[in-house]
């Protein structure tokens, strides 16, 4: 740590800067100096600040010019576009759904963009495996849930949601605290954690074979370690490639338990 | 090494779940918010604008092919019905003209007929005419030839009466076969 202190790119790099400690890889490999003399600006929150520059260049660029009839490369934004508009947004929100479409396109482009990090070079970090941004997403989700709730139904969205229709009068005492704590606390908990802790365990895995693999095949005088270094990392390429699924699929689920939320605070009844 | 990979937990019980930092946080919101506000002020209105013109296209593309298709089957019927017309009146015309045609045969038939019977009554006339006109001159002859020979038979002989007949009636039935001969000539050929 005092080393990269002093070198402060080198947080920067894949599985760098924590060579003394790299192995085994745990908690602690998650951990990265901070940058330019401060302690937060670290190697997390610059991919974070790259991947919405991207993100909003991109969709910047995608709709300086939109035609009727799309181009090559309209056509592919569209389908991206679509699969979060046709795909989630209006089969769970139905009518609404132009209202949280927006919402919904930055939580999916958001999270894919951050996970695929994790499995691309320079970067080699899932942005989510810190726990903060994982936060911040699942706290906008529930402000967005929970506002669209309000604005719906007013005062009457936390009855809509404590006390469930059909249930009797002197079961309120268990239901309400129940359904208060399923509804407004575990849901954004639950979000941030599942992302979280898919690219957290995913990056981990990646840093087993990966640094695992190196110190085998680095290891001298033993031909067995080296072969099995050798498998160690190509199997890391699996892993790598498991883990671009597994980012599409955490950034696909946080879209549709958002939109999820959001219908089932702006339904009338549930 | 069990304290290596436990340092972070020091201090906390939430270990990684606690963020390092409290800006991974913050900049999580604001970058977040940054990009939904570009989304929601700029791509999605662009977008579904595009989309709404879009869909205006087709539906206006469907109503033109509508319209066309419309405007085809009238086109057809008027065709059809110009066709049947023409039709009836080809077998009109047709009708028509097989009519005339019989009733022109029947007049041309009638006026050949009458043609014929005039030609023939005019024919019948001039034979008639020189039958009469012959007959005339035959008299006149005869009357000259009876009495050339009457002067012969008497200049001859007047004793027999009898051959004297005889001699007059041949001579007459000469007469008559010879004009006969002469008159059916010219008809005959």
């Amino acid at each position: 740590m005092q080393l990269s202190m002093l070198v402060p790119l080198q947080g920067l790099l894949p599985l760098e800067g924590e060579s003394h400690d790299a192995w085994p890889p745990g908690p602690h490999s998650f951990e990265y100096p901070g940058l330019f003399g401060t302690t937060w600006i670290n190697k997390p929150l610059l991919q974070a600040v790259i991947a919405a520059l991207l993100l909003i260049v991109f969709w910047l660029a995608a709709s300086r010019k939109v035609n009727i009839l799309p181009s090559k490369g309209q056509f592919a934004v569209e389908y991206i576009y679509d699969f979060v508009r046709n795909g989630i947004a209006r089969d769970l929100l139905g009518r609404d759904y132009k209202k949280f479409l927006p919402f919904l396109l930055m939580i999916f482009t958001w999270t894919l963009v951050n996970n695929w990090f994790g499995e691309l070079f320079v970067f080699m970090l899932p942005t989510f495996s810190k726990i903060g941004y994982a936060y911040a997403l699942a706290v906008l989700a529930w402000v967005v849930y929970v506002g669209a709730g309000f604005q719906r139904h007013g005062l009457h969205y936390l009855k809509l949601q404590l006390i469930p229709e059909g249930v009797p009068w002197y079961l309120y005492p268990m239901i309400i605290p129940l359904e208060f704590l399923s509804n407004f606390i575990v849901r954004p908990i639950t979000l941030a954690l599942r992302l979280f802790a898919n690219m957290f365990a995913g990056h981990l895995v990646v840093m087993v074979f990966v640094v695992g693999g190196e110190i085998l095949l680095r290891t001298q005088g033993n031909l067995l370690y080296n072969i099995s270094g050798v498998v160690s990392i190509v199997f890391s390429f699996a892993v790598l490639f498991l883990e671009l699924f597994i980012g599409a699929l955490q950034a696909y689920i946080f879209t549709v338990l958002s939109a999820q939320y959001i219908s089932s605070s702006i339904a009338d009844a549930h | 090494m069990v304290a290596q990979i436990w340092a972070p937990l020091e201090g906390s019980t939430l270990g990684p779940l606690l963020p390092s930092h409290i800006s991974e946080f913050i900049v999580g919101i604001i970058l977040a918010v940054l990009v939904w506000i570009v989304i929601a002020k700029k791509v999605v209105p662009t977008f579904e604008k595009m989309y709404a013109e879009r869909a205006d296209a087709i539906q206006g593309g469907m109503e033109r092919a509508e319209k066309a298709q419309v405007e085809a089957e009238q086109a057809l019927a008027q065709y059809r019905q110009q066709l049947s017309e023409a039709r009836e009146e080809a077998a009109r015309i047709r009708e028509d003209a097989k009519n005339q045609g019989a009733q022109i045969v029947s007049e041309m038939r009638t006026q050949a007929t009458n043609d014929a019977a005039r030609i023939m009554a005019q024919a019948r006339q001039q034979l008639d005419a020189e039958k009469a006109s012959v007959l005339k001159e035959l008299r006149g002859e005869i009357g000259g030839l009876a009495t050339t020979l009457a002067g012969k038979i008497v200049g001859e002989s007047l004793a027999d009466d009898a051959r004297t007949r005889n001699t007059v009636d041949r001579f007459i039935a000469d007469l008559e076969a010879q004009a006969d001969h002469q008159s059916d000539a010219p008809v005959g050929s």
